[in-house]
């Protein structure tokens, strides 16, 4: 297939999933054969893609003009292409996860679950490939919609109330925020196609860029930077397998991506650098960070503590990209694939303990290493990959961004990193300790499991390999970032 | 002649007859039939004559032969020729629909009278679309207006008595203004041919009568149009009214009224005149942005949802208003804009409602619970028309705000860009409270098991659904028409 035709096939191969998953809502094998098969075929259609494309001339695909001069346009670009291959190469394992987690939970309306599934992994696709900010926003607000079913799952007055927390900050800030921001954008340059170097010509005063970067980043709810956070730990209510895709890999992903994006290609790194305004957002990535890994620590919630985990890792992102210089950018670029890997794992892991023990709380994991070695061994790989030690994958982003914030000479950003290593080895570790060190409790409901069904274990010690091999093989990712910033 | 070039005086023609007709059958099922096969032909009309603007530009007719000043002028440009195509298109659908709801809704006796007085007001109001004489345009309205009073008093409530008294009460006034408006610009010119009127008008600006004929005028079409704080007589119309009827006049009356406004205030008195030499366009904004955020947070705690979705016409009545005030292409553009969008929105969301009240009898937030499994694919298309109405993409509500917000920001107006997303945020408040209810909450106990809406009532809620998400994506037609109006709008002035 040529570059073009796989393009169009890459949003197309999900959404006609969705329709499959419908239609054979009789039978759950096949519909769950559907999203694995469909899983599968999108990967490699993003991974032939990524192979044979020509950097010098993209392909492109144009939707439609919404807006006269403005179109909803594919173009892929190194850094989405990376988003897209994480992606979907991560969407069928957490199908198969997905198929295990499910039936043992005795979750109802499981094919409304792969369809607003399908669906969303489409609109990260299209956010992953979008050729400028119109259409990269189009797709973000898609993808806020079809995830709220996902989130209200369980269909209680606690989903709803998350659901509310959930929709109001992302909607919330994308309208108020972000449309606001590309308005602007466009009335100020006539276009919003992301091009190297930035959109903005030097008359445009430093105070107005300031302004819109704010605009920018308070806008991109899903980089979940303080005080815009609050969804994250909010959308736990939904299923584990959506918690780990969706919200460690798919939806927050896509925020940082945003932000990552509008700094190279809306403002472009050099004018980043210049701003202000920039280092305050620099210091208020850096103090979420902080934040973020304290309250984790005294989150006894699995889930909550990952959530807490995720809002801080995804502030390295967003302070990679704002510190203006190219190592930065790629230290966070390389982080959304690097923590994508390590969090679905630590998800995976938390999914497989509520299921199989049905264990939720942190302080009830004593000795369970023992009854499940392979999912706490793969939880103590993820861990250790948040971490950022090697050999895991978690140690290159690390490099690059703490090279990145000693380039710049901003003490608070390399305070902010170092200090949330430890923190990050306080609030994981003990976890992994407990399991596999200390006694198990007496007495419990659920004493006689073993370990976690065949699926899920399949699917998590997939991950954990993965955070193992990237550390070893980082050029696919490593060479993609670089593009972004040399191309 | 062929029968081609009396196209412009067809559409209205065409349901005036189909009126008196429907009374004349008296049986319900052969009214509604004489009511639907009319609409569809002026419908089609509505199209073809779009299409012979979009080629050979303004069409002029003379009613009767008689050429103006001396005789009437039906006179259909770009923005009428797309004002029109959403005033025959609206009740087309609602009609489809109306079979049923109408029967559940409206005593049997009176149904051949319900379709007589339907077909008046929808005459009336092509009638306004399409004329070009300003005396015209009152006669029109008060078609209109007349057979309107009557439809919203044939609402299954008693209290629909009383709301069609109020509106007749505030819609005589608006009425009688617009004619004293009327009486002091032919005082002034001697004549009453909009185009006449235009070319006259600036000689003669600088005088007390014409300042007091564009008071009386924008205040009479402010009243019809439900502009904040004129508005009072709107929820409960809305609210009580069949549901058909309903549907029909949010999707249609107050567009025309925001027709009649641009015509006047740009065909007319010209925008220079108006919105800058008159203080008019700062009294809009602020009008605009009150109705928007008043209306949108009354919306909030409405209980019942005909009455939530009538604030929330005040709202984007607004939207409309804000629009013009901006005295400027991009402005224009999305009144325009919005005036087709919020059609197909709200129609949506009338038809649905209609289709909850024929199942369920009651359209307050209590009846909503559980209607997500109960009625799925009515619920799904209110969802659809929610979203659309809070502006998300790609929905034809994204086009609009984008406009409007692009408009604003072109004139450095941010307090006023941040006001309307507020705004936008509003709808995302009231429509959620919807959602929460049909989705998360149980159906009542002892509830009687319901179906989901007879097709004839999904078919229309579904096209305009449909049209939503279409015209958000593909909008070479909505924008391109909207441009090309706006532009001729604007440069009627010299």
């Amino acid at each position: 297939m040529s570059p073009e035709q796989l393009l169009t096939w890459i949003p197309l191969v999900p959404l006609i999933a969705a329709f499959g998953v419908v239609a054979a809502r009789a039978n759950p094998n096949l519909r769950e054969g559907i999203s694995i098969g469909a899983g599968v075929i999108l990967f490699l259609l993003v991974a032939g893609l990524a192979a044979t494309i020509d950097w010098d001339a993209p392909p492109t695909l144009v939707m439609a003009t919404p807006v006269a001069g403005l179109s909803l346009v594919l173009t892929p670009e190194p850094l989405g292409m990376l988003f897209a291959l994480v992606a979907s190469l991560l969407w069928p394992i957490t199908t198969v996860y997905a198929l295990g987690y499910m039936r043992a939970h005795h979750e109802d309306n499981q094919t409304r679950f792969y369809t607003a599934f399908a669906v969303s992994i489409a609109a990260t696709m299209c956010i992953a490939l979008a050729g400028n900010m119109l259409t990269l926003f189009v797709f973000y607000e898609v993808l806020s919609v079809s995830t709220y079913p996902l989130v209200t799952h369980a269909g209680t007055e606690k989903a709803k109330r998350a659901g509310r927390v959930y929709l109001g900050l992302l909607m919330g800030t994308s309208i108020g925020f972000l449309l606001l921001a590309m308005v602007w954008t466009w009335s100020l340059t006539g276009t919003l196609d992301f091009t190297p170097g930035g959109v903005f010509s030097d008359e445009v005063s430093g105070g107005v860029l300031g302004i819109l970067l704010l605009l920018y980043v308070f806008g991109t709810g899903k980089a979940a930077l303080m005080p815009f956070h609050r969804w994250l730990p909010a959308a736990m209510v939904a299923p584990t397998p959506v918690s780990a895709l969706l919200h460690a890999v798919a939806v927050v992903k896509a925020g940082v991506f945003t932000v990552l994006k509008v700094s190279v290609y809306i403002f472009g790194l050099e004018r980043i650098e210049q701003l202000l305004v920039a280092e305050w957002l620099v210091a208020l990535a850096a103090l979420t960070i902080v934040l973020a890994s304290t309250i984790a620590l005294r989150q006894d919630n699995f889930k909550a503590r990952l959530a807490y985990s995720t809002v801080s890792q995804l502030s390295y992102i967003t302070m990679g990209a704002l510190l203006g210089v190219a190592t930065g950018a790629i230290g966070g670029g390389l982080h959304i694939a690097m923590h994508a890997f390590g969090k679905i794992t630590l998800f995976f892991c938390a999914g497989a303990v509520l299921v199989t023990a049905h264990k939720s709380k942190i302080s009830e994991l004593n000795g369970i290493g023992r009854r499940m070695p392979w999912t706490m061994g793969a939880f103590a790989i993820g861990a250790i990959s948040m971490i950022g030690a090697p050999p895991f994958a978690g140690f290159v982003s690390k490099w690059y961004l703490l090279s990145g914030a000693l380039q710049t000479d901003q003490v608070i950003a390399v305070a902010a990193l170092i200090i949330s290593t430890l923190l990050n080895a306080a609030y994981f570790m003990p976890i992994v300790y407990a399991a596999f060190f200390l006694p198990e409790d007496d007495g419990q409901a659920h004493a006689s499991h073993g370990e976690a069904p065949l699926p899920i274990v399949l699917a998590l010690s997939t991950t954990a390999l993965f955070t193992i091999l990237i550390f070893f093989f980082p050029d696919v990712p490593l060479s993609l970032v670089q593009q972004m910033v040399g191309g | 002649m062929s029968l081609w070039d009396h196209l412009p005086v067809l559409v209205v023609i065409v349901p005036l007859l189909a009126g008196p007709l429907c009374v004349l059958v008296e049986r319900p099922l052969a009214a509604w039939g004489v009511a639907l096969v009319a609409a569809w032909l002026s419908f089609a009309a509505a199209i073809v004559l779009a299409m012979q603007v979009a080629d050979t530009g303004t069409i002029s007719y003379e009613l009767g032969g008689w050429a103006p000043p001396w005789g009437i002028e039906y006179r259909i440009d770009t923005l009428g020729s797309y004002v029109l195509l959403i005033v025959t298109a609206i009740p087309a659908l609602v009609l489809v629909a109306a079979k049923e709801s109408v029967v559940s809704e409206v005593p049997e006796p009176l149904i051949a009278r319900f379709y007589g007085a339907f077909m008046l007001a929808f005459a009336g109001l092509a009638g306004i679309v399409a004329t070009g004489d300003a005396f015209n345009v009152f006669v029109f309205l008060e078609i209109s207006s007349l057979s309107s009073y009557a439809l919203i008093s044939m609402g299954k409530d008693r209290r629909a008595l009383t709301s069609a008294f109020e509106y007749l009460v505030m819609g005589t006034i608006g009425a009688t203004f617009i004619l004293i408006g009327i009486g002091f610009l032919y005082m002034m010119t001697g004549t009453l041919n909009m185009q006449d009127l235009a070319a006259r008008l600036p000689a003669v600006s600088d005088t007390r009568t014409v300042r007091a004929g564009f008071a009386f005028l924008t205040v009479g079409i402010g009243l019809k149009l439900a502009m904040f704080p004129l508005h009072l007589w709107l929820p409960n119309a809305y609210a009580y009214a069949p549901s058909a009827v309903t549907a029909f006049l949010a999707a249609t009356a107050t567009k025309v009224a925001v027709y009649a406004l641009l015509r006047f205030l740009f065909g007319v008195f010209g925008f220079e005149f108006a919105l800058l030499e008159m203080p008019f366009d700062d009294i809009l904004m602020i009008l605009g942005l009150a109705g928007i955020l008043t209306a949108s947070l009354v919306a909030v705690f409405q209980e019942d949802i005909k009455r939530m979705l009538a604030y929330s016409s005040v709202a984007q009545i607004g939207y409309m208003v804000l629009g013009i005030s901006l005295a400027s292409t991009t402005g224009v553009i999305a009144t325009t804009l919005h005036l087709f969008n919020h059609a197909l929105m709200k129609g949506a969301l009338f038809l649905a409602l209609g289709a909850v009240m024929y199942r369920i009898g009651g359209v307050s937030l209590r009846d909503f619970a559980g209607l997500g499994r109960r009625m799925p694919w009515t619920m799904a298309a209110i969802v659809i028309g929610g979203l659309s109405l809070i502006g998300v993409p790609p929905t034809a509500g994204f086009i609009t705000k984008w406009y409007l917000v692009l408009g604003t920001v072109e004139q450095g107006l941010w307090p006023v860009a941040v006001l309307v997303l507020i705004g936008s945020l509003l709808a995302l408040l009231y429509v959620w409270k919807l959602v929460e209810a049909a989705y998360f909450e149980p159906v009542p106990k002892g509830a009687a098991t319901v179906r989901e809406a007879p097709w004839s009532m999904l078919l229309p809620i579904w096209l305009l659904v449909g049209a939503n998400i279409y015209f958000g994506i593909h909008t070479e037609v909505t924008v391109g028409l909207a441009t090309q109006a706006a532009n001729e709008l604007m440069g009627l002035q010299p």
